[in-house]
């Protein structure tokens, strides 16, 4: 046999190209999944659970593993529920989607499956997700996370919770249980919903332990274990003994806790499995409820100036948050967990906040004085960490 | 423990997930042939050892599924080069997918496990050394093989009758083969041994973070096959590289969990940013240095 030489290279590439395209279908098709789920849901006596719907079918776009027990979980998870509670309701799913032109193929595609109402899940699907919407006026589209500033396109729509007010609670039973008084928290990116999560954890942290703070360590990524791993490291250096995250996924920092036998606040997905005596507690994705809703008002005919048809924000005082708030671990101690419970009571009441004045900021600047209560936008615009948070956020 | 201390001793952590796929990959190199793939083994890898060890309770059998598994997907690398003379940067890319794509499917049950048992064991006496002990001496075993095998592989490719044979089928595979040798069995072994020691950083990575996430690898693989053209084919520039990328990496982290203020786009380029201006400075003597079958496969030259 010869050496693979000169004379042979362009015939050969030509004919690896086709194993590249082979290959990426075959990850492609690993990865995304196709369920009729009429036949599966008629067979359970769960009658009172399920939802009629004139037929339609709805895609679910993730950004990452649909196992990633975490955030792409979460949807996933809320995808199935939706499968089998709505017997009408053909559910279309594609996970490890980048943020890229990928978005606007994936939906595509799933348009060509017939799909009338389409859920973006990742933040940075935003754009994409948008721009698909105008160019499609005949199908609904979703984006979980995102907010829009300009008006609405009649099939468009953003959904959300107010994710800082479990967070918080996390806060409370961190700063309620940490003995060094200091909090590590593993985020991604400087991005709005963190910075909020983040203030909110130490609000909460310090509600029960003024002298706790929250040392900051990011990743600028989702999703990477070795980051994870070193933010997770040298925040247990610095003598930290609760960490939490603002990561997709979840299971190297929870086992970075468990093996320095600290403790740890979840977020995404209720892991107290994986560590049962690090785990505090956490904040869990409970998507279903809102994406039932949403499909019943798509497949109504009713969504075009709905709730859903703008930025759509669950939140404790209407009973409707997606994101909920974890099992509690029995590392909390009986007191802790009293009053975490009756926090949660607290802000069900009208008028309550996670945020309320005084909110000072790191540099001492009064943010919103005593007796205010910023609204959810201004929530959402805060860019200043609060008092006791240790770190910066990154300079651009 | 100080900062400085902090960020070399996670930096050694994490440079041991480059050093051992750079190793093998340098030794593939020398070979003649260059593996992309290097990102798709070391995942093939961590998913292996993650599943043998999280099956069988057993680290060890772990570590040797990596090996096996990193070395499979070198065969194919192999196969599809050296047998079928497919371009070596088209072969590699396929690999690299078609690794991404199985072991997202066969690792989406392995998520939420955890397994403990790779961990730091603090060498007596050599732990103990002031500032170099903790930094050096108090890992998981996986570091120590790393430093064993830069002394070895270049004990193996520059003292060794195999080793010779080896860098003269990376040069002038025909001279080998004149000289009665069998040169594409010379480098499909070369390719799955670098392979397999991708397998078995992909099995550091997942045994000693103790869980299995959907590329997890998330393109260091890429990084050890850029820091064995960094390291112009030598081992101790290939350790160099490694750890010198580790420890960047994790000097963003370190910075930041002491409170300091730095711009963290630029931390985060810094170790690309490294990388690349040493490919850049060290391109004239790397071209010089650079085995010649392997660049005749990438220039496409005659």
């Amino acid at each position: 046999m010869p050496f693979p030489v000169s004379a042979r290279v362009s015939r050969t590439t030509l004919a690896v190209v086709p194993l590249v395209a082979a290959s990426l279908v075959l990850s492609a098709c690993g990865s995304s999944s196709t369920k009729n789920v009429a036949a599966a849901s008629s067979a359970s006596g769960a009658k009172a659970s399920t939802i009629t719907t004139p037929k339609i079918a709805v895609g679910f776009l993730m950004v990452g593993s649909k196992k990633d027990y975490g955030y792409n979980e979460a949807v996933y998870d809320g995808s199935q529920a939706v499968a089998k509670d709505m017997p009408n309701v053909n559910v279309i799913t594609a996970d490890n989607v980048p943020e890229s032109n990928a978005v606007t193929t994936a939906m595509d595609s799933m348009v060509s499956q017939g799909a009338k109402v389409i859920f973006a899940s990742s933040y940075g699907y935003f754009q994409y997700a948008e721009k698909f919407a105008v160019a499609h006026p005949d199908v609904i589209v979703l984006h979980q996370g995102g907010f829009q500033k300009d008006a609405f396109p009649a099939n468009f729509g953003t959904y959300w919770g107010q994710a800082f007010e479990p967070v918080s609670l996390g806060g409370m039973a961190a700063g309620g249980t940490t003995k060094t008084n200091k909090l590590g928290y593993v985020y991604a990116f400087p991005i709005p919903q963190t910075i909020a999560n983040i203030d909110a954890f130490q609000l909460g942290a310090q509600a029960v332990n003024p002298k706790a703070q929250t040392y900051l360590v990011n990743t600028s990524s989702w999703c990477d274990p070795v980051k994870q791993s070193q933010a997770a490291a040298a925040l247990l250096s610095q003598g930290v003994d609760v960490l939490t995250q603002h990561q997709d996924c979840q299971g190297t920092v929870i086992n970075a806790a468990k093996k320095a036998g600290k403790y740890v606040v979840g977020y995404h997905y209720d892991a107290q499995s994986l560590d049962p005596s690090g785990w505090l507690t956490g904040s869990a994705w409970n998507w279903a409820p809102i994406y039932k809703k949403i499909i019943a008002a798509a497949a109504g005919g009713t969504f075009k100036g709905s709730p859903y048809n703008a930025n759509w924000v669950g939140d404790f005082a209407h009973d409707d948050n997606p994101l909920t708030l974890a099992s509690i671990g029995s590392s909390v101690s009986a007191d802790l967990k009293a009053k975490i419970t009756a926090e949660q009571t607290a802000l069900k009441q009208p008028g309550a906040s996670v945020f309320k004045g005084p909110i000072v900021c790191q540099d001492g600047t009064v943010l919103y004085a005593a007796g205010v209560t910023p609204t959810y936008d201004q929530i959402n615009s805060i860019n200043c960490l609060v008092k006791g948070v240790v770190g910066t956020l990154p300079k651009s | 423990m100080n900062g400085v201390e902090q960020a070399l001793m996670f930096g050694v952590d994490s440079g041991t997930a480059i050093l051992l796929p750079s190793l093998g990959e340098m030794v593939g190199q020398r070979a003649g042939v260059i593996n992309l793939g290097t990102e798709g083994c070391m995942l093939a890898g961590a998913l292996s050892s993650f599943i043998v060890a999280s099956e069988t309770g057993s680290i060890a059998t772990g570590v040797v599924a990596g090996l096996v598994a990193g070395m499979l997907c070198g065969l194919l690398h192999g196969w599809l080069t050296v047998r079928r003379g497919a371009d070596q940067l088209a072969s590699g890319l396929v690999v690299w997918f078609l690794a991404l794509g199985v072991t997202s499917v066969f690792g989406s049950g392995y998520t939420d496990r955890i397994v403990t048992g790779l961990d730091p064991i603090a060498i007596p006496g050599l732990s103990k050394i002031p500032w170099a002990g903790p930094i050096l001496f108090d890992h998981d075993i996986l570091v120590y093989v790393g430093y064993a095998l830069v002394p070895l592989t270049w004990y193996a490719l520059w003292r060794t009758r195999i080793g010779l044979s080896v860098r003269a089928a990376g040069e002038r595979p025909e001279v080998v083969a004149t000289a009665g040798g069998r040169p594409q069995l010379i480098q499909m072994s070369a390719v799955a041994i670098g392979a397999g020691l991708s397998g078995i950083g992909g099995a550091q990575l997942s045994l000693s973070l103790g869980n299995w996430t959907n590329n997890m690898t998330a393109g260091y693989g890429f990084v050890a096959v850029a820091v064995v053209l960094f390291a112009a084919w030598r081992p101790l520039g290939v350790l160099a590289g490694s750890y010198l990328f580790g420890v960047a990496l994790a000097t963003a982290s370190v910075l930041q969990a002491h409170g300091v203020g730095v711009n963290q786009y630029l931390l985060d380029a810094m170790p690309y940013l490294i990388t690349l201006t040493a490919l850049v400075l060290l391109a004239r003597r790397g071209a010089q240095q650079a085995p010649e079958a392997l660049v005749r496969a990438l220039t496409h030259a005659a």
